[in-house]
């Protein structure tokens, strides 16, 4: 399971990178997306006693009430205000990034084309 | 918090910087759309409020008789370290005061024009105010998480107020850079909470000389993460190439508000860095000093340089907000109480100079160039103001066209006003007498040269790090003379054919507001460096706010009095 969740993380945060990196907008918001899941699974991995695998979630009668039943409630916490903020932080980005296009008439991150040839490893994908 | 019910009014108006802006903020989105004035009246009314509470908890503070004086506050009656936690110390009343005051006077700016561009301007001014106020006052990371995150969100739509292509671009860069230092935060954050299981900053300081020798490169790996996130908030060099188009694209009251944007990030680092890597935190003591010495002297010679270069006045105030942050996060890195005092100094003075420097723009860009003035969605031209031919004396111009003496003949009121307003801002961010500029700045150099005080620092060495710091302190004041000087040249002196200047009420009197408490924190610098001083001194022995926040006790329930499990379940 921890091999797994660090390849998945790792994988997910390299790739996240890479397309931040990248000159189109659209590029950088799925970037940003890969980064916040890697930092999601990353923040769930951060809990107590280690990686929570099989065990309670919330609250549940007949289990002794510690934490060595249950999965760490403060991650869980710090996921749910992280994924929100994420979503909403996107969304925003996504209607900026849709401004900058009708403004500028393309999707480059600077706001106007790279003179030809310029840009060796591009695509040539062009609005 | 030992004498709530005694103290309970004070007690609980450490709430209202947090509660009044959500709340009028609330208020002002169920208005509609038309409601200019009212919603004007509303926002500059609660600023003025905030302005009044925060100078009242600055006063406590100063007065609460401990060499640390906290108030805590449990929103939600939980002790420490779990659930919230709000605690009111010197800095953060410092922070307040200086928050509200730059608040009020860029919402009174906005008012002249500029909220008109685009909609909803006063609520996401006050969530703003509301954001910085409560990542000043939280005492855990996880609210501090939060509220950074409310601070951004509305700054990302101050930012896009007005609309046009500039303010999109920049933004757009703002947003990515943003999201992927919270990314970066989240990391820092879940990894301390990994290796310490508290998110309490009070709690934290508590367990790192504790920690296990095999956690402890984890535990530097985490704050070094956790501090790059602040770092480009504060616009460390190099992740600071955000910060000038920005800034400069911004509407100008917002970009003066944001002129505090970066001192956000340079207190959450003070904050941080002295509770957790202070004197008392064993094997990691002073983790990561030099790094913050070494980055905060690049971005001075980055922001310097970068004000030599500036054409336009947006930009010139954009670098200097950067040798401002630079400055103040050298001088913390030090980590010397006297040191971090003149440096508490010094950050109020220089952000009050570089929110007037902003606004001023505003006034002058649009005295220049009339035309670019009417319409404030988009300048008409990306050409530099100093690099055209208006510089060159015209053939056959006079200045003074009908050969009159130039002599006694008075300067109309508004430009006398702006000149000398101007002026004021180059003293102050080149760092000349009288103004607080020159007596922050001398009083981190005397600080450099007698780390422990005047009398007992005979035969203290400076070092390598000391004598850079202080070369790039007096060269950067010089670099920001010459640019600030060269500016007013062109602005105030070149010939050219312009109207009179225009400066209504409500652009003349937050500048001048702004400009007068710099001068307030020069009379009164003796109290000021007092309160500064007990301040750096709390934060470079903070056990005592470490007591304050662990010590505080619940309220205890209202029904305590009868059965204890009615009482158990009401306190949460």
């Amino acid at each position: 399971m921890e091999l797994t969740l660090a390849l998945s993380i790792g994988v997910l945060t390299g790739s996240g990178v890479w397309l931040l990196l990248r000159p189109r907008t659209f590029q950088v918001i799925m970037g940003l997306s890969l980064i916040s899941y890697a930092v999601n699974l990353f923040i769930f991995s951060m809990g107590r006693l280690g990686l929570a695998t099989g065990k309670e979630p919330v609250l549940r009668a007949g289990v002794p009430q510690e934490l060595a039943h249950y999965a760490d409630p403060m991650p869980q916490a710090l996921v749910l205000t992280a994924i929100v903020i994420g979503f909403a932080m996107t969304a925003l980005f996504l209607v900026v990034l849709l401004a900058s296009r009708g403004l500028s008439g393309t999707d480059h991150v600077d706001g106007i084309e790279p003179p030809e040839g310029m840009e060796p490893d591009d695509d040539g994908a062009r609005p | 918090m030992t004498g709530l019910a005694d103290a309970a009014p004070m007690q609980h108006l450490m709430l209202a910087p947090v509660l009044l802006p959500l709340l009028v903020a609330a208020l002002m989105l169920l208005l509609g759309e038309e409601r200019h004035r009212l919603k004007m009246a509303l926002n500059v009314g609660s600023c003025a409020v905030l302005l009044g509470v925060s100078c009242l908890l600055l006063l406590r503070a100063a007065n609460e008789g401990a060499p640390q004086a906290v108030g805590v506050y449990l929103p939600g009656n939980w002790q420490a370290p779990f659930g919230i936690v709000l605690a009111l110390d010197r800095l953060s009343a410092l922070m307040l005061v200086l928050t509200s005051l730059v608040g009020l006077a860029a919402a009174l700016f906005a008012c002249a024009r500029w909220h008109r561009v685009g909609v909803h301007f006063h609520v996401l001014f006050q969530l703003q105010l509301m954001g910085l106020a409560g990542a000043f006052l939280t005492a855990d990371l996880f609210n501090l998480f939060v509220f950074f995150e409310v601070t951004l969100a509305a700054s990302y739509g101050l930012l896009l107020h007005g609309s046009g292509r500039a303010r999109v671009l920049s933004g757009m860069h703002y947003i990515a850079i943003n999201l992927a230092a919270s990314a970066l935060f989240l990391i820092g954050v879940s990894m301390l909470y990994g290796i310490t299981g508290t998110l309490s900053m009070a709690d934290l300081s508590q367990h790192i000389p504790t920690l296990r020798d095999s956690d402890r490169g984890l535990l530097h790996a985490a704050a070094g993460i956790l501090a790059t996130a602040f770092l480009i908030k504060a616009a460390i060099w190099p992740l600071n190439f955000w910060l000038v188009p920005a800034y400069s694209a911004a509407t100008a009251p917002v970009a003066a508000l944001f002129a505090l944007m970066t001192k956000l990030g340079v207190y959450s680092i003070l904050r941080l860095w002295t509770l957790l890597f202070g004197g008392e935190a064993g094997a990691s003591a002073q983790f990561g000093s030099l790094w913050l010495i070494g980055a905060g002297m690049l971005t001075m010679g980055f922001g310097a340089i970068g004000m030599m270069g500036s054409q336009r006045l947006g930009h010139l105030s954009g670098y200097a907000a950067l040798l401002s942050s630079g400055t103040v996060l050298a001088a913390a890195g030090f980590g010397q109480n006297l040191l971090t005092a003149a440096m508490l100094y010094y950050l109020p003075a220089s952000t009050l100079a570089i929110s007037a420097l902003f606004l001023l723009g505003d006034v002058l860009d649009r005295w220049r160039s009339p035309l670019e003035g009417a319409d404030p969605y988009e300048p008409k031209s990306e050409a530099a103001p100093f690099l055209n031919a208006r510089l060159e004396p015209t053939r056959g111009f006079n200045l003074d066209e009908e050969e009159q003496a130039l002599v006694g003949r008075p300067i109309p009121a508004a430009t006398a006003f702006v000149g000398l307003a101007f002026l004021m801002c180059t003293l102050m961010l080149s760092g000349l007498p009288p103004l607080p500029g020159f007596v922050g700045k001398f009083a981190m150099l005397n600080a450099l040269f007698n780390p422990l005080g005047l009398a007992a620092s005979a035969g203290a060495q400076l070092g390598l790090t000391g004598w850079t710091f202080l070369a790039v302190l007096i060269t950067s004041g010089f670099f920001a003379l010459s640019a600030l000087v060269r500016a007013g040249i062109a602005y105030f002196w070149t010939a050219q054919g312009r109207g009179p200047l225009r400066v209504g009420l409500a652009e003349g009197v937050p500048i001048a507001a702004l400009l007068l408490a710099c001068v307030l924190l020069s009379v009164a610098a003796g109290p000021a460096l007092r309160y500064t001083q007990a301040t750096a001194d709390a934060l470079h022995a903070p056990s005592g706010y470490v007591q304050a926040i662990l010590g505080a006790e619940p309220v205890p329930s209202v029904a305590a009095g009868s059965t204890s499990d009615e009482a158990a379940e009401g306190t949460p």
